[in-house]
């Protein structure tokens, strides 16, 4: 099962990359596990030192940034 | 610590904190400019190792500041291996030679106010020098 993880200390745009990860997730089909982290000493362990990011199977894809639902999709795929 | 900010206005900063007298005095100057919230201070290394959360960090950042000591100008050529131009500073151009500069508390603050000068006229008037969040 793939694991996305959605790194971020629950700010509005955290949120939004949430929204939009599940949406994505969801129009492809995934069978995935989301989960959101949000300790600040986890996200660092990640080498994250902006969020939201967004990591896939433990890789960090993006960071920094709230990518649209193409972008999402296409990291997903 | 990762920046609460949601990718507005983030600036990172990078030292090459090498060996030599003026690499531990980018590395003192960064520690600073990071304490006194001018910058976040990320690890060099981690972008050199391929650390996917700190390539996709400095690739997300509005701007990446990098801090030699010396002109070999390892933490920019670092970034510029993965394909980021970062504002570069090299503390031997500013004066401060290699294998001739005590590491005294006095050359740290002066090189702090260097370093902020120089970001200042570099840096886009509509980034926000800032960690704080933006959100």
């Amino acid at each position: 099962m793939m694991k996305i993880e959605i790194l971020g200390t629950g700010c509005a745009k955290c949120q939004k990359l949430e929204e939009i990860v599940r949406k994505a997730s969801e129009e492809l089909g995934l069978n995935a596990e989301i989960v959101k982290v949000k300790d600040v000493k986890e996200i660092t362990n990640y080498g994250v030192m902006i969020t939201p990011a967004l990591a896939i199977n433990g890789e960090v894809k993006l960071a920094g940034k709230v990518p649209s639902l193409d972008e999402v999709k296409k990291l997903l795929k | 610590m990762a920046q609460d900010c949601c990718g507005f206005g983030t600036v990172l900063l990078y030292s090459c904190s090498g060996a030599s007298d003026v690499g531990e005095l980018a590395d003192r100057a960064v520690r600073t400019l990071w304490k006194e919230g001018f910058a976040t201070k990320t690890c060099l290394a981690g972008v050199g190792a391929n650390i996917s959360g700190f390539l996709a960090s400095a690739k997300g950042a509005d701007v990446n500041i990098v801090v030699d000591g010396c002109p070999i100008a390892c933490a920019r050529k670092s970034l510029q291996r993965v394909g980021i131009e970062p504002i570069a500073i090299v503390l031997q151009n500013l004066g401060y030679k290699k294998g001739d500069t005590k590491v005294t508390e006095e050359t740290i603050a002066r090189v702090v106010e260097e370093i902020k000068a120089i970001v200042k006229s570099k840096i886009p008037s509509s980034t926000i020098i800032s960690p704080g969040c933006c959100c």
